[in-house]
Formats: structure tokens, C-alpha cells, sequence
């Protein structure tokens, strides 16, 4: 099992020297490339995680499930469109081929973050573990962006985390 | 209703259906914009409501009169469609300049049974300082959605604890005389959007 952490200040310093591709960490054959979620309302109880997964091993791997101190439940999620109908369904798992990469990105995939203990602040991070069926758990942190981004602020050249971010517990 | 009223909607049906035909053949695409920004919506959809807002106040269609608003149908248990399509209206609106301010954006919400005035009114700030975020009774909710031929229904997973709703995600202008004066699918960058209602406000002057 793969236990890796990305620090707060690996996670500055990545995002200082790499605007244009924002924070990302290898873990054995994985590389998580700048998660985020978007900030929540503390009248909403579930927020989403998006995120690029990609795959560098010779195996290929399926991510099951995810979990969150910040949330009672966490789920995989996709859409499914049926014409101009968004129908938002649970998935048991996300195929990350090797040497591929799987992206869960707004009207797409995510991770999907139910009963949330607190909402999400702009510019916090939050922890997540994601699990694959042969790689184990990962832990990453995810940047809060604002409620009504489509992206990565480091991912899109906005650069306006300021102080930086702090957590959010 | 006469003949031409008719066969508009008629048009308009079939329009909706081919653009979903197109979408479904390119459905890997998921961020694709838009072959119907700007569509113009001519025939009887849409119309006056009245509803509650996110202060618990009645409010009226009526008061966007002579002005545009933005209208978006959602729900806010939801964490991806609408918050994507709520920053791309305020983006737009943003990019107006200060037209911006004869543009008001608005959620109506497709799940009244948990978007109450309450939990809309801390939602709505998230997106933009002017977003009305409208609520009502199950039935004045569904009276609004047939009307702007919104659908919505509910979807229960025996595995859920919580509901979710799926839902048509389209953006509607409304116009100084209050009818729909264009939809944005999914997924129109924002630009687009500010575009088309500079036009409508071109044409208007």
C-alpha cells in the first residue's frame, strides 16, 4: 500500500514554480495532477473533486472509491447526458489504464464528497484518499477554488491564492 | 393557438431533439460548446413568474421589465453542472462591463423540497453579490419548469441516502419584454454568452 502526503508547502512551492501546470505528486506508478473542489455554502452538504489521475505503470488499475475526514460518505460520480438532461449517476470505479490517464473534470467524472462536516473555504485544502483496486490508497490535498470555478486556478493561469492556502480544519 | 404558433413549436421540439442527437453522437466531448448559443426562441415557451426568493420575499418576473436576466434552473445539492453553469453566468455578466448591471442572474431552483429561502441564501453569494436564487411550492416550481419546457425529475438509488435530480441544464436570456430571447446549452463559455446579449442589447437600442 502507497502512503504518500503532499505537504502544504511542497504544494506552495510546486505552485510557485509551475503555474502553468499546477500541483501535482508522484506516488510509485501515479501522478495526481492539481486536484481541486469547489468551495461550498455551509447550507450544502456535498461538494465535488475533480482531478487528472495518470497511470506512468505497466498495469493497468481502477480507481473504487475515495474517502474524506470532511465528509461522511464519498462516492465516485459521472454523468450520464441524455440529450440536454444531465443525469448524475454513482460509478463503481474510474479505469486508469497503464500508461493512461483518467480525468475527472466538471461534466464529467468526480469524487464526489456527501454529508460534508464543514463547508469548503476558498483557497483551503482538504485531504483525500483515493483508493485503486491494485495500488491501495493515496492521499492527496485538494485546493478549494472558487464556487464557481471550471478549473484548477494554477491549471488556468489564475494565480491569486495570495497568502496561500490554509487548511481548512 | 394558431397555425404558425404551432409549427414553431414543432420546430423548436425537433431542434431540441436534433441538438440532443448531436450531443449524444458527440457525447465523449463532455466541455463541447454549443451549436445552440444565441438560438432564437420566438414561439409561446416561457413567460411571467412569480416565486420566492432567497430573502423568503414573493418576487416577480416582472421586475427584470425593460431590462435582461439569465435564468438557470438547478438545484444546489448539486456539485458539478450547476455551480459550472452559475460561474459561467457570472462571468458573463462580468464581462458585460457595466451593461453587467441590466443583467440580472438568476437560479430557480428544481428542488424545492431542500432549497428552501434559507439554504438558497447562502448559496446564491457564492456565485454573484446579484444572483436571486428563487424557490416556491412543488407545484408553482413545476408550473415554471413546464413552461420553459424544463425537465426535472427525481432519481432515488436504493445505495443513497440522499436523492438526486436529473435535470435539463440550459441558460435562458430573458428580454426587456419579458420573453426568452435566446438558450445556452451546457458548456457555453461565457464569452459567448456576453456576446450574444450584447447583440440583444444592440438590437434593442
Amino acid at each position: 500500500m502507497i502512503k504518500t502526503t503532499i505537504t502544504a508547502l511542497a504544494l506552495l512551492a510546486t505552485l510557485a514554480a509551475t503555474p502553468a501546470t499546477g500541483h501535482e505528486e508522484k506516488t510509485g506508478s501515479f501522478t495526481i495532477s492539481h486536484p481541486w473542489a469547489r468551495a461550498t455554502a455551509s447550507s450544502q452538504t456535498a461538494g465535488a473533486v475533480f482531478m487528472e489521475i495518470h497511470n506512468h505503470g505497466d498495469t493497468d488499475d481502477r480507481l473504487v472509491g475515495a474517502a474524506s475526514p470532511d465528509a461522511e460518505r464519498v462516492e465516485i460520480h459521472g454523468h450520464l447526458r441524455d440529450g440536454d438532461v444531465m443525469r448524475m449517476r454513482r460509478v463503481d470505479g474510474i479505469e486508469v489504464p497503464a500508461g493512461g490517464t483518467a480525468v475527472l473534470a466538471p461534466g464529467g467524472f468526480h469524487v464526489m464528497l456527501m454529508g460534508l462536516k464543514s463547508p469548503l473555504f476558498e483557497d483551503t485544502l482538504t485531504e483525500l484518499t483515493l483508493t485503486f483496486e491494485k495500488a491501495g490508497d493515496i492521499e492527496i490535498e485538494v485546493v478549494v477554488e472558487a464556487a464557481g470555478a471550471t478549473g484548477a486556478s494554477s491549471a488556468t493561469g489564475k494565480m491569486d491564492h495570495g497568502s496561500g492556502p490554509m487548511k481548512s480544519r | 393557438m394558431n397555425r404558425k404558433l404551432h409549427i414553431g413549436i414543432v420546430l423548436l421540439v425537433v431542434a431540441v431533439f436534433g441538438f440532443g442527437a448531436w450531443l449524444n453522437f458527440h457525447g465523449d466531448e463532455p466541455a463541447e460548446s454549443t451549436p445552440v448559443a444565441g438560438m432564437v426562441v420566438n414561439v409561446g415557451i416561457g413567460g411571467p413568474f412569480e416565486l420566492t426568493d432567497h430573502t423568503g420575499a414573493r418576487f416577480s418576473s416582472e421586475s427584470f421589465a425593460g431590462n435582461y436576466a439569465l435564468v438557470y434552473f438547478g438545484y444546489t445539492f448539486c456539485p458539478d453542472i450547476c455551480p459550472t453553469e452559475l460561474g459561467q453566468m457570472a462571468i458573463a455578466i462580468d464581462e458585460l462591463g457595466d451593461d453587467g448591471a441590466r443583467v440580472s442572474p438568476v437560479m430557480i431552483t428544481i428542488d424545492p423540497k431542500r432549497d428552501t429561502p434559507e439554504v438558497l441564501s447562502e448559496y446564491v453569494p457564492l456565485f454573484h453579490e446579484r444572483l436571486i436564487g428563487l424557490t416556491g411550492s412543488e407545484e408553482e416550481i413545476r408550473a415554471v419548469a413546464t413552461r420553459y419546457r424544463v425537465f426535472y425529475q427525481r432519481f432515488d438509488d436504493p445505495n443513497y441516502t440522499e436523492y438526486l435530480m436529473d435535470h435539463s441544464s440550459f441558460v435562458y436570456l430573458i428580454g426587456p419584454d419579458g420573453t426568452i430571447a435566446a438558450m445556452f446549452r451546457y458548456g457555453t463559455p461565457p464569452e459567448e454568452m456576453a456576446s450574444t446579449i450584447r447583440q440583444h442589447m444592440k438590437a434593442q437600442s
